[in-house]
C-alpha cells in the first residue's frame, strides 16, 4: 500500500511538523512500509469480535460532583518553559487563527 | 435584499453550554474560575499531565440527561467518550474529550414561537465535553505573545445540535431564547451569553425555493448575544443571495462574525479540512444509563417554560404577554406562584411584579431571587390596598421603601405615613382648596366637561402626598362642584 505526498503532507500538518522536501519523501516510503506490516493484522478474520475499546469491562464509573484542594500555582507552573506572573507565556496565537479552538 | 425572496434560508444551530457544577468535568478541581486568580484550580489532570486518569462526573451526565429530557430526546442505553485531537494551545492534552457516535441524548425537538406560530425545531443530539483554557494575546511595545489560564480547562460543557430545521434569523433568535430559558428553568446553566457560559455557532445555507438540496453551507462563529445571531444570520443570507445573483458560488468555510462591523468575514484558517482522528476514549469506560436511572431523572424534572407559559393563562387567566413576561425566566415564575398562593388577584399581582418590582430590581441590577421584598411581603402590601389602607401610588412609595429598608409592608407604610386618608373631614379641606386654586376646572366642569374632575383628583392627591383615597376625593370633589 503506498500512500500519497498529499497523505504525508497533510499529517505532518495535523503533527505540526514541518517537513523538508527530503523528508517527505523519505516519510513516503517509510510509511508506506509501516501499513504494509500492518495489513499483515487485515489478513485476520475478526467478523465475530466486537470492536474493542475497553478491556476492563467495568461502565457507569462516576464521582459525585465535588472539589479538592488543586495544586499551588508555583507547582502548576513548575515546568512551564516560560511563564509570565501565575501564567503560561506561549508565542503569540493570532485571532485569525482562533478558528481553531473548538471550545 | 438581491433576490433574497428567491430562496428558502437553512440554518442550524450549535450551542456550547458550561454546567452549573462545582467540579469540573473530570477532575474534582472547581469549576468556578470566573473570580479565580489564574491557574489556581488546576490539578495533573485538566493540565493534560501524562499518567493523570480522569473520571467522570456524575451531575454533569445528570444534567446532560435532564436537557435531553426536557428537549423530547431518546436516551440511549449506552453512551461512551471520545478524544477528538486538534492542536491549539487552549487544549492543554492535544484533544478534547467529546462524544463522537454514542452521545448521551438523541432525536429531540425544541418548539418555538414566531409571529405567532409555532415551530418545531429537531434536535439532533445532545452531548457532554470539556471547556478549553483561556488565552489571552497580548501586543505591546512591538512584542506579541499570548498568556494561558488553565482553569477554565476541564468545565464540563454541553453541546446542543439542532437539525437544520431553522427557517430565518428571527426564528434562530426564538430557538435560542427558548433554550436558554429551559436550561435555566432546569437549573443546569447559566445561560449567560456575554459571559461565555451559553455560546453558539450556525450553519447556513440557501436552497431555492421548491428544492430540497442543501447548498453549501457557512458556518458562522464568534456572535456573543441573541442579537448578534440574529444580525449575522440577516447578513449572511443577503450575503450569500448576493453571491448566488452575481452568478457565483457559496464556498463551504468558516466565517466570524465582526459585531462593530455587522459584518461576518472568512477565517482562513479552516481552509484545510478538518480531521478530528477521534477515538474511543480508553480512560474513560462506558456508560449504560439503565431506564431506570433515566425515570428517576425524568420524575425530577420541573415545569418547563412552555407549560408554564400556558398554565398561568388557563389557570390564572394572565394575557399571554403577562405570561411571557413572567415566564422568560425561572425567578419571575417562581415568584409569582409564591405571590398568587396569599394575594389571589392575579392580574394585579403581576402587573406589580412586571411594572414597579422589575423597575426597582433593575434599577439595583438586582436578580428578582435577591429581591428584598418576597413574594408574602408583596401580598400584605397588596391587600392593604385592597382594603383602602393604602392608595395604589402610595403603595409604590412603600414598594420602594420596603426595597431599600428590607421593611414589612405595615411597617414601610407608617415609617412613611402613607396610610391612605379615607376620612371625608380630614380630606375636606384640601378638596375646597383644589377648586379654589384651579377655577378654569372648576368651571369647566360645571360647563359639563367632566374630564376635568380627573385633573382637579390629581390636584388633590399631590396635596395629600398620595395618601387621599382617590374614591373619596371623587366622591367630594363631585359633591363640592355641583353644591353652589
Amino acid at each position: 500500500m503506498r500512500i500519497t505526498r498529499q497523505e504525508v503532507e497533510h499529517v505532518a500538518r495535523l503533527a505540526r511538523l514541518a517537513l523538508s522536501e527530503g523528508e517527505t519523501e523519505k516519510l513516503q516510503e517509510e510509511i508506506s512500509s509501516i501499513l504494509d506490516n500492518i495489513a499483515v493484522l487485515n489478513e485476520v478474520d475478526t467478523q465475530s469480535v466486537p470492536p474493542t475499546a475497553q478491556v476492563t469491562g467495568l461502565s457507569n464509573v462516576m464521582r459525585e460532583d465535588g472539589t479538592w484542594q488543586s495544586l499551588p500555582a508555583a507547582d502548576v507552573l513548575a515546568n512551564a518553559p516560560r511563564r509570565l506572573d501565575d501564567f503560561f507565556l506561549i508565542q503569540p496565537v493570532f485571532e485569525d487563527s482562533q478558528g481553531e479552538s473548538e471550545g | 435584499m438581491a433576490g433574497l425572496d428567491q430562496y428558502e434560508v437553512v440554518i442550524g444551530l450549535e450551542v456550547h453550554a458550561q454546567l452549573l457544577t462545582d467540579s469540573k468535568m473530570y477532575c474534582p478541581c472547581s469549576a468556578q474560575y470566573a473570580a479565580a486568580a489564574p491557574n489556581t484550580h488546576v490539578c495533573p489532570i485538566c493540565l493534560g499531565l501524562p499518567g493523570a486518569l480522569p473520571v467522570i462526573n456524575r451531575k454533569a451526565v445528570e444534567n446532560t440527561v435532564l436537557t435531553g429530557l426536557a428537549l423530547n430526546c431518546e436516551i440511549p442505553p449506552f453512551a461512551k467518550f471520545d478524544r477528538k485531537n486538534y492542536p491549539y494551545p487552549d487544549l492543554m492534552k492535544g484533544y478534547q474529550i467529546s462524544q463522537y457516535d454514542a452521545p448521551l441524548c438523541v432525536r429531540g425537538w425544541l418548539d418555538c414561537e414566531v409571529a405567532g406560530e409555532r415551530r418545531r425545531v429537531g434536535i439532533t443530539r445532545v452531548h457532554l465535553e470539556e471547556d478549553v483554557a483561556k488565552l489571552l494575546h497580548v501586543s505591546e511595545r512591538g512584542e506579541s505573545y499570548s498568556l494561558i489560564d488553565v482553569n477554565r480547562s476541564g468545565v464540563p460543557l454541553m453541546e446542543i445540535v439542532s437539525e437544520p430545521d431553522i427557517r430565518s434569523a428571527e426564528e434562530a433568535r426564538q430557538y435560542l431564547v427558548q433554550l436558554r430559558a429551559i436550561l435555566r428553568f432546569l437549573g443546569v446553566s447559566s445561560g449567560n451569553m456575554e459571559e461565555g457560559s451559553f455560546r453558539c455557532d450556525a450553519n447556513i445555507s440557501l436552497r431555492p425555493l421548491g428544492s430540497d438540496t442543501l447548498g453549501a453551507k457557512v458556518e458562522v462563529k464568534n456572535m456573543n448575544s441573541f442579537r448578534a445571531v440574529f444580525r449575522a444570520m440577516e447578513y449572511e443570507a443577503v450575503r450569500q443571495a448576493e453571491v448566488l445573483a452575481s452568478g457565483g458560488r457559496i464556498e463551504q468555510e468558516t466565517r466570524g462574525w465582526l459585531e462593530a462591523k455587522g459584518i461576518t468575514v472568512s477565517q482562513r484558517s479552516k481552509e484545510y479540512a478538518h480531521d478530528y482522528r477521534y477515538f474511543p476514549e480508553p480512560d474513560l469506560p462506558p456508560l449504560e444509563l439503565a431506564p431506570s436511572w433515566v425515570d428517576d431523572l425524568r420524575r425530577r424534572l420541573p415545569e418547563l417554560p412552555a407549560a408554564k407559559l400556558a398554565r398561568l393563562q388557563e389557570q390564572y387567566g394572565l394575557p399571554a404577554y403577562d405570561a411571557r413576561l413572567l415566564t422568560a425566566e425561572p425567578g419571575p415564575a417562581q415568584y409569582f406562584d409564591r405571590l398568587v398562593a396569599t394575594y389571589p388577584n392575579a392580574k394585579v399581582a403581576s402587573n406589580w411584579i412586571t411594572g414597579e418590582l422589575f423597575r426597582l430590581l433593575n434599577a439595583s441590577g438586582k436578580q428578582i431571587e435577591e429581591s428584598p421584598i418576597g413574594p408574602e411581603s408583596l401580598a400584605e402590601l397588596l391587600t392593604m390596598v385592597d382594603r383602602g389602607e393604602v392608595s395604589n401610588s402610595a403603595a409604590k412609595v412603600a414598594l420602594e421603601e420596603m426595597f431599600a429598608s428590607g421593611q414589612s409592608a405595615a411597617a414601610a407604610v407608617t415609617a412613611k405615613g402613607l396610610a391612605q386618608i379615607s376620612d371625608e373631614s380630614g380630606l375636606a379641606a384640601v378638596v375646597r382648596q383644589a377648586i379654589a386654586a384651579n377655577p378654569q376646572s372648576a368651571a369647566d366642569y360645571r360647563a359639563g366637561k367632566k374630564q376635568a374632575l380627573g385633573f382637579l383628583v390629581g390636584q388633590v392627591m399631590r396635596a395629600s402626598q398620595g395618601k387621599a383615597n382617590p374614591a373619596v376625593v371623587n366622591r367630594l370633589l363631585a359633591a363640592e362642584l355641583e353644591k353652589r
